[in-house]
């Protein structure tokens, strides 16, 4: 993928030493008292050397010991950003009660608005944007796998097996939204639309990052799985019907509605047999796999109310 | 060393059925319906618009609608 375009004197030093001279030890003071936006940025880049071909930047970067640094020093920020906004439910089991907590939570939902009132070109901005997590859909929790007890460990893994398409390639999740992009006429390249991608998309993508790339945090990582599953079924529906409204693509409708269905059956398994599993091996994971759930819910509902303002949509809202 | 349960079947409360593995599901038309997933919601709340597969329909049903 392309580099996206600096917001900050961050990330543009960061990107100009990617590109020339691997010159590192520069960028490392720049992050002290760095803006969020330009920090999460580079936070963002730094983590897509783990995943993908950056362009004009040899491989080998991916474990250089400066970016390591830099890698670190920012995560250790975004980490203190999410725990400072989070507080564990009292009296609740993770297992026995998520399920209803999440139904409890009343964040800002763009499936809503997409069903009855989004226009074609929001829709469009929002596959954009979303682009950045579904193009590499399951990816940051398969790294979780190796890390897991044996029931933990065979649960995840068949929930991954559906996720990634049980063997059929045409079946793999992050590949139909590959297809209902292109059948947009956007370019389903990764990364193509990064500049388009708000602040808070960036920080829900790399706190999913974050929380599959360290051991440590294997409790937030299933538990952020479970709550994302567990609040995709419905509006996978609303979803397709919103796009079905507006005549968008079939294949993009597929997407959405394979979601419904599949996430049905992930959503109990995530919770049962996934973090159930865990917490039965290591049940002081229990607080952090509410951490990841809450952080999960938390940035849907940030990312959300971000897209509803720029639109203006809750500014309408709040006149009339 | 000790077996770990792994049921064919889950009830899930105040939700769908889990079947793991290949299972052919009679519908409300007497039709069947064969599994297609590793693993399969099978709807118990009756409201299904998948029917016989769950979408999730029994979170907006109040509790004395939802499957025990």
């Amino acid at each position: 993928m392309d580099l996206p375009t600096p917001r900050g004197p961050l990330s543009e030093a960061l990107v100009a030493a990617l590109r020339t001279d691997r010159e590192f030890l520069g960028v490392l003071p720049l992050t002290t008292g760095h803006d969020t936006e330009d920090g999460a940025l580079a936070l963002w880049v730094l983590h897509q050397l783990h995943y993908r071909d950056l362009a004009g930047v040899p491989d080998d970067l991916e474990w250089d010991p400066q970016l390591i640094r830099i890698r670190t020093v920012l995560e250790h920020a975004l980490e203190s950003r999410l725990r400072a906004r989070f507080s564990a439910p009292s009296g609740r089991t993770f297992t026995d009660d998520l399920l209803t907590w999440v139904d409890e939570q009343d964040g800002h939902s763009l499936a809503t608005y997409v069903h009855r009132d989004a226009t074609r070109e929001q829709v469009l901005e929002l596959v954009r944007v979303r682009s950045l997590y579904h193009l590499m859909e399951s990816d940051p929790t398969a790294w979780v796998v190796p890390r897991l007890g044996v029931r933990a460990k065979a649960a995840l893994m068949e929930l991954q097996y559906d996720e990634y398409g049980a063997g059929d390639p045409n079946r793999l999740h992050h590949h139909l939204w590959a297809r209902g992009m292109a059948a947009c006429d956007l370019d389903p390249s990764y990364g193509v639309y990064a500049d388009n991608a708000p602040f808070e998309v960036l920080e829900q993508n790399n706190a999913m990052t974050l929380f599959g790339l360290h051991r440590r945090l294997r409790g937030a990582a299933l538990g952020h799985l479970a709550a994302f599953e567990a609040t995709s079924s419905l509006p996978s529906r609303r979803m397709a019907q919103g796009l079905q409204r507006l005549g968008l693509p079939a294949e993009l409708v597929d997407y959405y509605t394979e979601h419904v269905a599949a996430d049905a059956v992930h959503e109990q398994l995530a919770v049962r047999t996934i973090v159930g599993g865990l917490l039965a091996d290591e049940p002081g994971l229990e607080e952090q796999a509410w951490f990841g759930a809450f952080t999960c819910l938390d940035l849907e509902d940030r990312v959300a109310r971000r897209m509803l303002t720029d639109w203006g949509v809750l500014e309408r809202e709040r006149v009339a | 060393m000790k077996g770990y349960e792994h049921p064919e079947t889950i009830v899930c409360p105040g939700g769908p059925l889990l079947l793991r593995g290949r299972h052919v599901v009679t519908g409300r038309d007497g039709e069947t319906h064969e599994t297609t997933r590793p693993v399969t919601a099978v709807c118990r709340c009756d409201r299904s618009a998948l029917f016989p597969w769950c979408d999730g329909t029994h979170k907006v049903l109040p509790e004395r609608l939802r499957p025990s």
